[in-house]
């Protein structure tokens, strides 16, 4: 009996654990090993990291991919742009997500349950054609400049797509969801009764609000500004379909180095960097703020 | 009363930011003029021309062939990642593995698709598989970032049942395949069924991974979508979006009835 367990523990461990070293571990690590090596016309368009040749064995490898990037301020201002554009939109979900998050918690049950409904149609519908929407929306003929002009504020359509306003835009409106969602999650266990108390012994609303609520609610704002922040960093399609060459994101860099110049070692010493700059801070983060929250528990 | 008037309007606005794209998009999509944003009259033109191209429907079948492969194999390892992590407590190199399993969570899906398109060029290389790229690299890849968000839920469900009525089952002498197939399965069965949902739409939404490591006769829907919409608007693709919201909000409807039903039982 015994034997039988173990024999099941081994496929269950080692299923995912296989796959996982294959078709993530490797070809991380092959990204870090194309990334220090020299770049070549061919297929693939990169020297080996180690050849044999009648001076014995050759190391092909440099670190000029990355001093190459960090030496020019174009791929250092993506970076930037990128962070920047996370952050910025991270705020703005929060600030427009925690209101609505809020006042759904607190409905009643029967039409807390259909404004759920309502919050979760637009997360599951189509990510592209939410943005797609925004493109049909923001357009020159499109229906905002319609109204604009319908209303007198404007005489001309003004051309509202392909700058980075779009971009912030297009990012909050199709992450939103992503944000309000976990915030609900902790704010419907959250006992109403506090606030009443609160309130009785005479506390400010604002008091109650910075000492009560949001306290209460943090680890619901970590989590969605998580949720945000982390996919918005790499964004590709949002950038390249409403934005325009005002700003470029890191995302698109690492497409186009790819894709359009195909050089192989630059791409991947990009994203090596991407890992090390983006990726890391994130992981460490939430390392820091399991063990703070275990400590409070 | 003041209250109640700031409760209305927060939610008024919020909703209305959220519902006013889709549904000028469908709006739209009973327009008959090429030029998107001109009316010109109601009329069904740009749903015929949808069910006539072949590209689209082609696509939209490789979608969910591949959304639903990829959903399953996840949603099998996903399960055994979560039983693996909360359940057995020797695995080689734990820590690895817990870095392995959650480490896709907060990956750009642009490095992901990189990685992988980069490996399977180098694999070909050297054994010689995947012969070339195509459905079965797309499915790979799918299946490996799916896995880390299947089972994150499937965690949380394990670790917040009581485990002592494993134990319980245990003592009894059962054996420990039957435990797992007729308590723990039973019991993490809704966990295991949102995790598939999850798996589906992650795959059935990909354009990035995606793009990268397709290859001939592999492109699905959000692929040929983009390659539409990347530079202009196509009345099609309005079509397309307003069935698209049609299913989704169906099947929310339908969730939501199927709830309400249980809750009252």
């Amino acid at each position: 009996m015994i034997k039988n367990f173990k024999k099941q523990n081994v496929w269950f461990v080692f299923t995912p654990y296989l796959w996982l070293v294959l078709f993530f571990f490797v070809p991380l690590a092959l990204i870090f090993k194309i990334s220090i090596s020299v770049s070549e016309w061919g297929m693939p368009p990169y020297r080996d990291l180690f050849s044999l040749s009648e001076n014995g064995l050759e190391i092909n490898s440099t670190l000029g991919n990355y001093l190459f990037i960090f030496s020019d301020p174009f791929y250092i201002r993506s970076y930037l742009n990128s962070l920047s554009l996370a952050f910025t939109s991270t705020l703005l979900c929060l600030l427009i997500g925690y209101p609505i998050a809020f006042y759904v918690a607190k409905s009643k049950p029967s039409i807390r349950n259909i404004l759920l409904i309502m919050l979760i149609i637009p997360f599951w519908s189509s990510f592209l054609l939410r943005v797609y929407a925004w493109k049909v929306l923001l357009q020159g003929s499109g229906i905002i400049n319609s109204i604009l002009i319908h209303i007198g504020l404007i005489s001309e359509p003004i051309s509202m797509l392909h700058n980075h306003y779009a971009v912030i835009l297009g990012v909050v409106y199709t992450y939103l969801p992503f944000m309000i969602l976990p915030l609900y999650g902790y704010l419907v266990k959250f006992d109403l009764n506090l606030i009443d108390a609160s309130n009785d012994l005479g506390a400010k609303p604002i008091n109650t609000f910075v000492k009560v609520i949001l306290p209460l609610s943090l680890p619901g704002i970590v989590a969605g500004s998580m949720l945000v922040f982390i996919p918005v960093v790499g964004e590709y399609i949002i950038p390249e379909m409403l934005g325009g060459s005002d700003k470029l994101y890191f995302g698109k860099i690492i497409w186009d180095e790819f894709f359009v110049n195909r050089d192989w070692p630059i791409a991947s010493a990009l994203a090596m960097s991407g890992i090390v700059i983006l990726v890391f801070p994130i992981i460490i983060f939430q390392l820091m703020y399991a063990k703070y929250n275990f400590k409070n528990e | 009363m003041n209250k109640l008037f700031f409760k209305i309007f927060t939610l008024t606005i919020g909703f209305s930011f959220l519902y006013f794209p889709i549904l000028t998009l469908i709006a739209y999509s009973f327009n008959d003029n090429k030029r998107v944003m001109v009316w010109k009259g109601f009329s069904f033109r740009w749903y015929k021309e949808l069910f006539h191209n072949e590209q689209i429907l082609e696509a939209f079948y490789t979608s969910l062939k591949i959304a639903s492969l990829s959903a399953t194999f996840a949603t099998v390892m996903g399960v055994m990642i979560g039983f693996s992590l909360t359940r057995i407590s020797k695995i080689p190199a734990r820590p690895f593995f817990i870095f392995l399993s959650s480490s896709p969570l907060v990956m750009p899906e642009i490095i992901l698709g990189l990685s992988l398109l980069l490996f399977f060029i180098s694999s070909n290389h050297i054994i010689g598989f995947p012969s070339s790229k195509g459905q079965l690299t797309v499915l790979i890849s799918h299946i490996t970032f799916s896995v880390a968000f299947v089972a994150v839920i499937i965690q949380s469900r394990l670790s917040s049942y009581d485990k002592n009525i494993e134990e319980a089952a245990q003592d009894l002498g059962t054996i420990p395949n039957m435990i797992f197939w007729k308590i723990t399965a039973p019991v993490i069965l809704p966990a295991i069924l949102s995790g598939w949902l999850l798996a589906f739409t992650l795959s059935l939404d990909d354009l990035v991974v995606a793009s990268f490591t397709t290859g001939p006769g592999a492109n699905t829907l959000p692929i040929v979508v983009f390659s539409k919409v990347r530079l202009g608007l196509s009345p099609e693709v309005n079509a397309l979006s307003a069935i698209i919201m049609l299913i989704v909000i169906l099947a929310a409807i339908s969730i939501y009835l199927i709830n309400r039903s249980n809750i009252k039982k």
